[in-house]
């Protein structure tokens, strides 16, 4: 296992508050990492910082080659403007960008990598379907679409399926089980729901403000869990 | 007919019409991705900018355009930075720098005196002042715009559709919400000479929104916005002198006619 990468004395602030402090750990390629922590344990500034989103105070984050390619999944939250005119082929062609030189203009082997991707997915037939349209799984598996268009070497997915419902929600972790075991794709998946990672992950990372456990899943522990996050509360959104 | 005719003889008509013309294509083009990223009120409080810019003209004795450009300009980069930089969200913001604005022409008004312009004529735009600089701004303004949306179509897009996304993407955010707002300031500027301060919004909002009732694509929205906008203001430019109305309001009503029938078709599809 190679190196992807490597995250040292990673310190972040909002203003005066310390969100993370000296955070240490590394992804190695083809990791699938659950990462777990209570709400403002500093999951999401930690997501952020990974893709380059915040400024970090301290510490590196360091990826093994410029050439490595992100895919990034936001936490979902269902277009809730229905009018916002875009099509899912338009979206899931905002994926392609950063490969591209000004002008940015997608030229017909972009148009049939966006249709594989959509076919891959299960969703060619909604290619000319308006977003808004969309059932929250079917957006989400757009939002994932465009994630996965330019084959990311990496894929950091912050709570993609806290607004699913549990049968979508399954389906969704069968999809990202695929992703990382047959195309090699790295995978950093951010969730409050412990029993999915569990069950899907192979490493967790837990953290609360510093990292609390980093290992393979089965060391984990439920007793060590329950500290620092409510399972019950939580476990299922 | 002949009417219609009979208005194009006059030089100051086609100035309008043509100052009109490229003025509707920036401000709806500009438009779908103001309305989209909920900047909607910017044209408002940048038209309020632009009556405390006049003002200093004025008591300068220097010409309204080119003092204005600048500071709408600066004005809109300032919204843009409180909005990044600190939790005002846009309209908070926009807000700020409107009734500031508002309150510093006003204040400036009454200290000088021997104002006899006709104030009228910037608050609901008057086309008997557009002169030969306007129609020269407004086609460099008109093609800088169409040009800058057909270089950076994908990125625009991907701004206005998700920003983080977009900036993952390596897509240099900052930099295009920046040309936004400055090509919106100029075309607020120069489009206030047409509809007027208290009107020029209706120019970024209307086409989008009537856009939006039933286009699916973002393609789409653009043309139809921009189709729309050009049309709002040849009717509207030809019915206000056939009708002797003023020609600002004139256009916004045809604009909201334009939304209304759009509105009924998507209700009652």
């Amino acid at each position: 296992m190679s190196k992807l990468v490597g995250v040292k004395h990673l310190t972040v602030k909002y203003g005066v508050h310390l969100v993370l402090d000296e955070v240490n750990f590394d992804i190695e390629k083809g990791d699938y990492i659950g990462l777990v922590g209570a709400n403002g344990s500093g999951k999401t500034t930690l997501v952020k910082a990974l893709l380059n989103l915040i400024p970090i105070n301290s510490g590196e984050i360091s990826y093994a080659n410029p050439q490595i390619t992100k895919g990034y999944l936001p936490q979902l939250a269902i277009s809730s403007d229905g009018l916002f005119p875009a099509e899912v082929h338009e979206i899931v062609g905002t994926g392609l960008l950063s490969k591209k030189k000004i002008p940015k203009i997608l030229r017909k082997p972009d148009l049939v990598q966006i249709d594989q991707i959509l076919e891959r997915l299960g969703i060619l037939d909604l290619k000319h379907k308006k977003i808004g349209s969309l059932s929250g799984g079917q957006q989400q598996r757009v939002l994932l679409a465009r994630a996965m268009v330019d084959k990311p070497d990496i894929l950091i997915m912050d709570e993609p399926t806290s607004a699913l419902d549990p049968r979508v929600r399954e389906e969704f972790y069968q999809l990202i089980g695929e992703i990382n075991t047959v195309d090699g794709t790295t995978v950093v998946l951010v969730s409050h729901d412990l029993g999915s990672i569990q069950k899907y992950a192979r490493k967790m990372l837990v953290i609360d403000r510093e990292v609390v456990f980093f290992d393979t899943v089965d060391k984990f522990s439920t007793t060590l869990g329950g500290r620092h996050f409510h399972i019950h509360e939580e476990g299922h959104r | 007919m002949d009417m219609i005719l009979e208005i194009f003889k006059y030089e100051f008509m086609q100035r309008a019409v043509i100052v009109g013309v490229l003025i509707a294509i920036s401000s709806a083009m500009l438009g779908v991705f103001l309305v989209l990223k909920k900047y909607s009120m910017i044209g408002d409080g940048l038209a309020h900018v632009s009556f405390a810019s006049v003002a200093i003209a004025l008591l300068l004795n220097t010409s309204p355009l080119y003092l204005s450009i600048p500071i709408v300009i600066v004005a809109s980069l300032f919204i843009l930075r409180l909005n990044e930089h600190t939790k005002l969200s846009g309209d908070a913001a926009i807000g700020l720098v409107s009734s500031f604005s508002v309150a510093l022409g006003v204040l400036i008004t009454s200290v000088s005196t021997g104002f006899n312009v006709d104030l009228f004529s910037y608050l609901f735009g008057s086309i008997l002042t557009i002169g030969e600089s306007d129609v020269i701004l407004s086609f460099g303004l008109a093609a800088i715009v169409v040009t800058f949306i057909i270089i950076f179509y994908n990125d625009l897009f991907a701004i206005t559709h998700d920003e983080s996304f977009a900036s993952v993407m390596g897509v240099n955010t900052k930099m295009m919400n920046a040309l936004i707002a400055t090509l919106t300031a100029i075309t607020i500027v120069l489009g206030i000479r047409v509809v007027g301060t208290m009107l020029i919004s209706s120019m970024i909002i209307f086409p989008t929104v009537t856009a939006l009732q039933f286009s699916r694509s973002f393609k789409a929205s653009i043309i139809i916005a921009t189709v729309i906008s050009v049309l709002s203001v040849v009717t509207g430019v030809i019915i206000s002198y056939i009708l002797n109305f003023p020609s600002g309001a004139t256009i916004v009503m045809i604009n909201a006619i334009f939304f209304f029938m759009a509105y009924l078709v998507r209700r009652f599809k």
